[in-house]
Parts: structure tokens; sequence; C-alpha cells
């Protein structure tokens, strides 16, 4: 149960990204599970090349991120914004199938993992892994940081100001192209942090992002958008409903459960649990 | 009209050549590739009936061809129905259970809408990875005696051909129906603008939870023909996520809200996809090249090659539908 916890904050970082451009920008980033994909990647060739210690790479992996993030937001999402939703839905599975295509190309589907462990700590006749608690610490530590710089920051308030309302913030000065691709590559930057966090729990292939970015919807729309913190919550949230039902049914099962609950959520609070009102 | 339609003549020539080619000289591997389109064709004109007519993005439309499909050949198998029978009956279940469905995530708009179909379609899988009566996650198998009542195998998979053909046909038929109809028209002005359209008197809600359960019923009938044909279904091959994505790509290809278009771009894009597949060096990089070409569509061709075709010729307008 308490490893639920821990492995939910990791789906809450995920989460956050996409809880991040949505609410900015009103896109829906379908890049989302490759982005994951290429972080387990981008820790698996990291970890292999320098043998540093994995969470320290999590800095080069957040600043890749974070580029890619600009470049994929100039190819395809620049031109669909203020376009149908149809357009930016389309145009971000477009290079979700790209990078999907050419990680198969380059890694084929086959599982890795990344060979680190640290000791479990143990608590009575409970032990819980290294790796889980440190990267629940992670993710925690990463998600504070982005609320203070969202609150406290000039190019984070200015992101607040773009995703309250464009039109004002042009007027006052802020260049909104500029905060949109930053705010992208924001987002980008977490869904890849959190892709090389599960990397250090789980073994991967190129594939795997899929589920943990339908995870991340599930996330999202639990938490209301544009909400990141309301997305750690409840990917805390989700992650100890795993840990709880578990014992009880079997595993097999559990996608059911949170996919129905998901639609339910959807039909029934489409501002999500935790707001009210649109952010 | 419809019979005033030259597109509709058009949907019967089409249909006519389906048949004809693989007849001439009994050609099984082009009957193969040919089932492959049709099927192709159905889910993208019945999509278009979402996505096209009425604006709204349905990711899960696959679960309707997956749900038909392990109706149909539960029925067929385990009750030993009559195949048509038992693909009515699952075009009639599943346009049933997508009314149902759609009353509820219909109140949804825009990319919630989106969302909430991909929830559908996971959820479905999911509740028939652990369904006990189908198979569980390792699926079911047609028994062979389904084949004797029609004669054998090889002649069992004739009329298969033909019937999918059929619903190929209908799909395209029903697509052109509707686009002339009132009904129509008042998807459109959904599309459009939803709140306009209700305030001059279209019943939005009717009208969507409708356009959603038609657009189940043919897909789910194809279900029940294809997963005949290949005699075993599994939830993997039945839900695959992948495959609705193509069927939206196959629309934005041809040009959404378009009859020839939906046709076009599934003909297109199963011919694309065959010559990438078998070619040496671009086999690795299908989804890079298909993804490439969605994202050139998406952002300079939002029309497909119908719009583009109606761009240069205008008055094609009048007769390609």
């Amino acid at each position: 149960m308490i490893d639920g916890l821990l492995v939910g904050s990791v789906y809450g970082l995920a989460a956050m990204g996409l809880s991040l451009i949505w609410g900015v920008m009103n896109v829906i980033n379908l890049t989302h599970g490759a982005m994951i994909a290429l972080g387990m990647f981008g820790m698996y060739i990291l970890f292999g090349a320098i043998t540093g210690h994995p969470y320290l790479l999590l800095v080069p992996e957040l600043g890749a991120g974070l580029l890619l993030g600009i470049v994929v937001y100039w190819i395809a999402i620049h031109w669909v914004i203020g376009r149908p939703m149809l357009m930016s839905l389309l145009s971000t599975f477009a290079v979700n199938m790209m990078i999907i295509g050419i990680g198969t190309a380059v890694w084929t589907t086959s599982p890795y993992n990344v060979n680190f462990n640290l000791p479990g700590i143990s608590i009575g006749s409970y032990t819980f892994t290294g790796n889980h608690i440190a990267a629940a610490v992670a993710a925690i530590v990463i998600a504070l940081a982005l609320d203070l710089f969202l609150k406290r920051t000039r190019p984070g308030k200015a992101i607040r100001a773009v995703s309250d309302n464009r039109e004002a913030a042009e007027l006052m000065g802020i260049s909104s192209t500029m905060v949109l691709s930053v705010a992208f590559g924001i987002g980008i930057a977490l869904a890849v942090a959190s892709g090389a966090l599960v990397s250090t729990l789980f073994p991967f292939t190129i594939l795997s992002g899929g589920v943990y970015q339908l995870k991340s919807f599930v996330v999202t729309v639990l938490a209301g958008l544009g909400k990141p913190l309301g997305a750690l919550a409840a990917g805390v949230l989700l992650g100890l409903l795993e840990g709880v039902v578990t014992p009880f049914i079997a595993a097999s099962w559990i996608p059911l459960i949170e996919f129905s609950l998901f639609v339910v959520v959807l039909v029934a609070f489409p501002r999500g649990i935790f707001g009210k009102v649109a952010a | 009209m419809i019979l005033k339609r030259p597109s509709f003549w058009l949907i019967l020539i089409l249909s006519g050549i389906f048949i004809y080619l693989p007849l001439r000289g009994q050609n099984v591997p082009l009957r193969e590739d040919l089932v492959l389109v049709a099927v192709a064709i159905i889910l993208s004109s019945n999509l278009n009936l979402m996505i096209g007519y009425t604006g709204y993005v349905n990711f899960g439309h696959i679960v309707f061809y997956g749900l038909g499909g392990y109706i149909g050949l539960y029925l067929t198998t385990v009750r030993g129905w009559n195949l048509v029978v038992a693909a009515f009956a699952a075009g009639v279940g599943v346009s049933f259970l997508a009314l149902l469905f759609g009353l509820g995530i219909l109140r949804l708009r825009g990319a919630y809408f989106a969302l909430a179909t991909i929830g559908v379609l996971e959820a479905v899988q999911a509740f028939v990875m652990n369904f006990n009566p189908w198979g569980r996650s390792t699926g079911m198998y047609l028994s062979f005696q389904s084949y004797q009542s029609w004669g054998g195998a090889m002649r069992a998979l004739w009329i298969d051909y033909y019937l999918i053909i059929g619903v190929m046909a209908a799909s395209l038929v029903l697509s052109l129906g509707i686009k002339i109809s009132k009904f129509g028209l008042g998807l459109f002005a959904i599309r459009e603008n939803e709140d306009a359209a209700a305030v001059l008197g279209v019943n939005t809600t009717v009208y969507k939870a409708i356009v959603y359960s038609v657009s189940a019923f043919l897909p789910a009938m194809a279900g029940a023909f294809m997963f005949f044909k290949n005699g075993m279904i599994d939830p993997f091959v039945a839900f695959e996520f992948m495959l609705s994505l193509e069927g939206i790509v196959m629309l934005m290809l041809g040009g959404q809200g378009s009859v020839t278009g939906a046709a076009l771009g599934a003909g297109m894009y199963e011919w694309l996809r065959s010559y990438l597949l078998t070619s040496p060096k671009l086999s690795d990089f299908q989804l890079v090249i298909a993804g490439g070409l969605l994202l050139v569509v998406v952002l300079f061709a939002p029309g497909g090659l119908i719009g583009w075709v109606y761009r240069l010729v205008p008055r094609s307008r009048g007769v390609i539908e």
C-alpha cells in the first residue's frame, strides 16, 4: 500500500506535465507517452555511458526534455493553436507516431532495464525498496520546484498569465509565443523525468509510455486541468488505489476499474474532483 | 433523392469492381488485399459520421469492430447461429450499447469527449480480458464446423468476402444518405456551432446519441464477418488502439466530411502501408512516414485529398460527395 503511494507520486509527475500543457495552451498532448518512453531510454543510455548516480542524471534529462519540447512546439504545435481541437490532437499524435516509429527501429520492442538498486528500508515486517522511495522523493522535489517556479518567478508568472488570459498577457508585454513554447518544453521535461524515474523501477519497452500516458489522462482528469499540484495528489491517490485493491482482486481487473472510474469522473465532474471552477 | 446523386452510382460501381476483380481467375491473394481495403473503408467512413459530420473525435471507434467480432464469433461458434444472423445481432447489440454509452459520454464536449472514448476503449478491453465466456486474454477460436454449413472453408471465405463488400457498400450509401438528409444537416449544424444548433431547434443530445449509435452498427457487422474469416479473436487484436488511430489518419488523408474522401483515404493508406511494409529499406520506418504524412496533412492541407480536388476543380463538389 505504501508502495502504491510511492509509485503514485511518479504517476503524478507524469500527469503534471500533461496538465500544465493542457491548462496553458488547451492542447491535449498525445506525444506524452512517447516522451515518457524517451525518458526511460535516455536514462538507459546515460546510465550506460556515464556511471553517474541515476538521480543526478535527472538534471541533464530535464534539460534535454525542455529543449526537445521547445523543438516539438515549433514543429507541430505552434501552427495548430487556436484551430479546432481535432487538429492539435492529430498533430501531436503524428509526432507521437514518428517518435515511436524511430524508437522501434532503433531499440525494437524488446524490454530493457536500468540495473540499479538502492538498499531498502525495513520497518517492522515491511520492506520498502530503496528505488521506490528515491523515485517518490525525486518526484515530489521536482513537483514542488515547479510549483515555486510558477508562483514566484517572472517566467512562471508569465506562464500563468498566458494561461489565464492570453490577450491580456500580450497587452502587458508578454510574448505569448515564447511563453507557450517554454511551457510546452517544461511539460515535456516533466514527462521525460517521470519516464527516467519509472525506468529505475520497472523494466520497459519503447511502447511502455502508452500505459503511463493513459494513467496520466486518468490522473489529470481526476485532478482537473491545469492544476499541477492537484495532479500530483491525484497521482498519489491512483497509486494508493492500485496498492489497496491489489490484495483483493486479480491485477488484470485494475485497468477496468481505473478506466471505468475515469469515464465516470469525466462525465460526472468534467472539471475534476478538486476543482469546481475552470482554471 | 439518393438515386439522382452521381456518388450513389459511383459507390455501386466501386463495389462491383471489388466483387469482379478477385472473381476473375479465383485470385485469392488479391481478395485478401481487397478485404483489408474494404474493412478500412468501412471503419473510416463510419468514423466520418462522427468526426467529419458531427465534429466529435472518437478515438475508440475500433471498440465497435472488436465487440462485433466477439459477439459474432461467440454466437456462431458457441451458440451455432447462422453467420449472417449472428452478424446482424452483433450490429444491433453493439449499437444498443453505443446508445447507452453515448447518452452518458456525449454530454462531454471537444477534448473531454475524445478522452472519454479512449477510456471506453480501454475499459472494454480490460473487461473482455477478464471475461471467462470469451476466453479472457487468450481469446476464442472458430470451430471448423461453422464452415461446413457454407459448403466447406473455401466457399465460406468467398461468401464472407462478398458479405464484407456488402457492408462496405452499405457504409458508403449510409454516409451519402445521411449527408443529403435533414438529419445530416442537423449534424453539420452541431459541428459548426453546437449552441447555435440547439437554439435553432436541433435536439443535439438525441442527434449525437443516434449518430454515435449508427456509426457503431456497420463496423460491428464488419467485425463479425472479419473475425469469422480470421477464425480467431483475442483482446489485443480486437481492440487495437493503433487501428483506431489509423482510421483517423485515413479520414484526414482523404478529407473529413466527405464520403469519397473517407473511401479514398482508406484506399490510399492501405496501399501506402502495404508498399512500406514490403519495401526492405522502409519497413522499419512505416510509422515514421505515416506520422510525417499525417502531420503534413494536418498542418498544410486540413481538407485532405478531396479538399485539394475541390479547390482545383470547384465544380466537382456537386459530383463527388
